[in-house]
């Protein structure tokens, strides 16, 4: 006869419990993981089908990335502006103060750029996407695509992919830029570092792979963003709590993916 | 040419919850069949089986002697072209208009021009009733006005089999029998097979040629409305005569 299943428990070894869970948590990441990886695939492939979402991907594009312009302006103005202020302190105890203008720069095209950019985002633009295909999915919507003989991933995913890979790189850059622009006027008016100096610096010091190593992780991370979002939204059920679930998801597994990527990436690309 | 549908041994579970358990069903052509049965009966999921929406565990589901339940995406995409559904809360696209969302299957499918679908969504929307509402957006349409614009995008690509999830669910009286109308038009005009489950009796006696009520996962009775209405069946006696006593137990 089996033993009953609360002495079952009692007899598992002291670590059981603590395996167990961190072997399903595993589990879990990869099987999660591998389900993304499949709605890329599936958007890869609906990528180079007709039919051409022309409308609905500038549409996205509107909503991805010009709507995102203001928070990225603001952003990265002032994180150029701390960037100068810090920067500034701490290399003067070494006098290296005129360096302040290259090493921001390097910094914000490297990795505060497509890095900080790609977690606004994420915030703003995979939450929204999580959210509105979560609500055509509990609304039945997704089943009324399928019904109509329309791909949801060709009608869906692939116009705000396309977006997000577009234009995440082009919100990076200005991300960078005006991050410089934020911390040239203070490292000038407040700092009173020599403006030529902090220019001449700044120049000489950039390098063509510091701003396509960005580009590159604001492209990867535009992709995460856009296929997190959208998984999450079709995984969506159970009505308006649902939908509420699968937007925090989405902000908080693409931001963790960003940071993951970010660290494989650098270490790819260095 | 009109469809007809053959349903054998289906069965279907999510997790623990065997939710169909051997459904037996066919559907002639030009017929309208009802399906009735109470709430969490499994209804809904068999409606979306027959339509490639979900995968049985076993069984299987014929449409005009093709199988649908192996079917590749690309078969069913043309499969479902036959098919219209009106969805139980119509599930209009919400960022498109009245007229778009009619529209969205023509321009999806169809190479017409611009004009001639204009002039078939005119149509469509005057046929359920609803002219001139081309502009308005879900958000501005009450539940019944919904639906009727829900049945005209399912009618849009001129259906031969169309599936009603519950119709008139969430209806006022009226709005519900001028749906019901609309339905039994339909049937009478365009000949075209439907199914429809819901769990009004009074829809299922107007809009059916013959009734099939689901219990417990299997279809239990099959018949017209006529015999629905004499049957000794007390599980069925007590479902159309509404009453919680019987051998139906609500949990």
């Amino acid at each position: 006869m089996t033993p009953p299943p609360e002495t079952a428990v009692k007899r598992r070894p002291l670590l059981a419990r603590p395996v167990e869970g961190l072997g399903r948590l595993l589990t879990n990441f990869l099987s999660e993981f591998g389900a993304h990886l499949l709605l890329l695939f599936r958007t890869l492939r609906s990528c180079c089908w007709p039919p051409f979402r022309i409308r609905l991907t500038l549409r996205q594009m509107e909503i991805f990335g010009f709507n995102s312009i203001p928070v990225v302006l603001i952003t990265g103005g002032f994180t150029g502006a701390v960037l100068a202020l810090q920067t500034f302190t701490s290399f003067k105890r070494f006098n290296a103060e005129t360096m302040i203008g290259g090493v921001i720069a390097v910094t914000l095209l490297r990795e505060l750029g497509p890095v900080l950019t790609g977690l606004i985002v994420a915030g703003r633009a995979g939450s929204a996407m999580a959210a509105e295909i979560g609500t055509m999915n509990v609304t039945e919507q997704i089943d009324a695509l399928n019904v109509l003989a329309t791909d949801p991933v060709n009608y869906l995913v692939v116009p705000r992919f396309l977006a997000g890979t577009v234009m995440m790189p082009m919100l990076s850059t200005l991300f960078s830029a005006i991050g410089m622009v934020g911390s040239y006027v203070i490292s000038v008016s407040v700092l009173g570092t020599n403006p030529v100096t902090y220019m001449r610096q700044m120049w000489w010091f950039i390098e063509g792979e510091d701003i396509y190593t960005g580009l590159i992780k604001a492209c990867v991370f535009g992709v995460i963003i856009s296929i997190v979002g959208s998984y999450q939204g079709f995984i969506t059920q159970g009505g308006a709590e649902g939908v509420g679930r699968s937007t925090t998801r989405a902000v908080v597994l693409a931001s963790t993916f960003i940071l993951i990527f970010n660290y494989i990436l650098t270490a790819l690309l260095l | 040419m009109a469809v007809g549908i053959t349903i054998t041994d289906l069965h279907k579970s999510f997790g623990a919850n065997h939710v169909l358990r051997g459904v037996d069903l066919s559907v002639e052509q030009g017929e309208s069949l009802v399906v009735i049965g109470g709430s969490g009966s499994g209804k809904s999921v068999l409606i979306k089986h027959i339509i490639g929406l979900l995968k049985p565990d076993r069984g299987s589901i014929e449409v005009n002697g093709q199988e649908v339940t192996t079917m590749a995406e690309r078969e069913l995409k043309e499969l479902r072209k036959k098919f219209g559904m009106l969805f139980q809360a119509a599930a209009l696209f919400d960022s498109l208009t009245v007229g778009e969302n009619v529209a969205f299957p023509l321009v999806e499918h169809t190479r017409a021009r611009r004009s001639e679908i204009a002039e078939r969504v005119r149509e469509t929307l005057t046929l359920v009733g609803l002219p001139d509402t081309e502009h308005l957006y879900p958000a501005e349409l009450s539940g019944g006005m919904k639906k009727r614009v829900g049945l005209a995008r399912a009618l849009a690509m001129e259906p031969e089999v169309i599936l009603y999830d519950e119709p008139t669910t969430g209806l006022d009286p009226i709005m519900a029998d001028a749906i019901n109308d609309l339905i039994v038009e339909m049937r009478e005009r365009l000949a075209i097979t439907s199914i429809a489950i819901t769990h009004d009796m009074v829809s299922a006696y107007k809009i059916g040629h013959r009734l099939a009520m689901l219990y417990q996962g299997e279809i239990i009775f099959t018949g017209t409305p006529q015999e629905c209405k004499n049957t000794d069946d007390p599980m069925v006696r007590q479902f159309i005569t509404g009453s919680s006593v019987g051998p139906i137990t609500s949990v």
